[in-house]
């Protein structure tokens, strides 16, 4: 057996993603890319032994899925490619979680590590074709396109597909149900994609941090990547920052950086009263107790949230999170794709709650309900979609349990009218 | 083997039929949507879950021996 020789790794441990962007500060076309990293090392990993040796290093890596799920991408990889039938690779990038940046960022100013991930990707599950999800509409999808027409020697074809702006038409069967019929709408899983996914084929969908990481593990060794994070989520991670902060963005910090450190470096309101992590289905925590929580799987869950796709939302002093939470639940509800009957029914009924807590308008009975509600709409959906919902409402009524108390105690909230959290009803359907 | 009930909850149209026919596994949400109590089908039950099955006129529940 051989093991392979790994190129020699670039220095800075903590940016990886974005080191061209740190050191210049412009976006990195095929040159720059080329000169940093060289051509994807697909000759490194010749034949079935070589498909197999990449998928063992992105096993050993540690990597973990950045689209939200956090799904081992090994793992992933490894299903697709036992399914045989000329697999098809999508990668997801169209971001629609609203306070989110970091796709974007990511491929403006480093497009050929995304493509490269996507390349290496195909090599190692043998795939036929990669399919580029970008929203319809995307200002992106033009430079992209140049992007992928600049690289002359892709041994697979990449083509483009519109995805309507909808929240969950980006999740994965939803992607694939748009292929295969043109609904941009979750189906019922199994078959999952990787089962039976893109015409039938097994399908690998990954989100373009996630293939961007995976092209520099290709290159530089599951050890490289585990030199910096934690034991269970090891790398770096790019963090979009938002809400009470003076400097909003995106930035690329180690595995396992603490909340607080991130938010410094964003410049956050020093009585900022809690952030929202992972996305706007993520998890209220409260500061300043978030502060020492660090980005990693573990510890997140430890303390009642999850990493989602990195986002920190930050909410100021003077609002009020039940109803900023009330205001997100709606607009789940309002994103929901309509078909099921405990996502349809139920995510406005805890809405509803919600907004009568907020209002001061509440029976006696509505945090019982609310609870058995959270228990029963958790889990019935298709999709996750659902369950986001459920958590950001539970990390709700843990965070904010003050102003619960003090809303049904018959103080009615000020706040109730404006959404801090920027949320944009989408406006279209899924086809 | 076990066998799993599974609904469906996309074909899923809250018609009902399942928890008047299963009432032992199902019970239905104040929306009316099935709610399957542990998936686990003991074997005195799997007739009567079979015919459930058969019933459900949005062919949204079924029988799995995975």
């Amino acid at each position: 057996m051989t093991t392979t020789q790994h190129a020699a790794a670039p220095q800075d441990a903590d940016h990886r993603l974005l080191a061209d962007w740190y050191e210049t500060g412009a976006p990195a076309d095929l040159a720059t890319h080329l000169t940093r990293h060289g051509p994807a090392p697909l000759d490194a990993y010749p034949g079935g032994h070589g498909r197999d040796q990449l998928i063992a290093e992105l096993e050993r890596s540690g990597l973990r899925g950045r689209g939200g799920a956090g799904f081992p991408t090994g793992r992933k990889l490894r299903a697709v490619a036992a399914g045989g039938r000329g697999p098809v690779v999508l990668v997801n990038a169209c971001e629609g979680e609203p306070v989110s940046g970091k796709d974007h960022a990511l491929l403006s100013l480093a497009p050929h590590l995304v493509l490269d991930g996507a390349v290496l990707a195909a090599h190692a599950v043998a795939a036929v074709e990669i399919i580029v999800c970008l929203h319809d509409g995307d200002p992106l999808a033009r430079p992209l396109a140049n992007a992928v027409a600049a690289r002359r020697t892709d041994p697979v074809p990449i083509r483009f597909q519109p995805v309507p702006r909808r929240y969950v038409a980006s999740e994965e069967s939803a992607l694939v149900n748009l292929l295969n019929t043109g609904d941009a709408r979750p189906t019922s899983k199994p078959p999952r994609p990787d089962q039976r996914g893109v015409a039938g084929r097994p399908t690998l969908v990954d989100n373009v941090e996630t293939l961007a990481h995976l092209a520099l593990i290709a290159r530089y060794g599951a050890d490289w990547f585990r030199a910096t994070g934690t034991q269970d989520t090891p790398g770096t991670t790019l963090v979009t920052v938002t809400g009470a902060v003076r400097e909003p963005g995106v930035r690329e910090v180690a595995c396992g950086t603490p909340v607080g450190t991130v938010l410094r470096l964003a410049d956050a309101a020093a009585d900022a009263q809690a952030v929202l992590v992972g996305g706007i289905a993520g998890a209220w925590l409260p500061l300043p107790f978030a502060a020492r929580v660090p980005l990693a799987h573990r510890e997140l869950a430890d303390a009642g949230a999850a990493l989602g796709v990195g986002a920190l939302f930050v909410l100021p002093a003077n609002a009020c999170g039940v109803a900023e939470t009330a205001h997100i639940v709606r607009y789940l509800a309002g994103e929901s794709a309509a078909q099921c009957g405990p996502c349809v029914f139920g995510l406005p009924a805890l809405a509803d709650d919600l907004a009568r807590i907020a209002g001061a308008t509440a029976d006696t009975g509505v945090i019982a309900r609310l609870a058995n509600r959270l228990a029963i709409v958790e889990g019935r959906g298709a999709c996750r979609h659902p369950d986001g919902a459920v958590r950001v409402t539970r990390s709700a009524l843990r965070t904010f349990a003050t102003d619960v108390d003090r809303h049904r105690a018959g103080q009615r909230c000020v706040h109730s009218g404006q959404s801090y959290v920027p949320l944009r009803q989408g406006e279209r359907g899924y086809r | 083997m076990t066998e799993h009930l599974r609904v469906d909850p996309i074909a899923c149209r809250a018609n009902g039929l399942c928890a008047d026919l299963l009432p032992e596994l199902v019970d239905l949400d104040e929306w009316g949507y099935p709610i399957v109590a542990g998936s686990d089908v003991p074997a005195p039950l799997r007739a009567t879950a079979t015919r459930a099955v058969r019933a459900c006129p949005a062919l949204a529940l079924s029988l799995t021996d995975r």
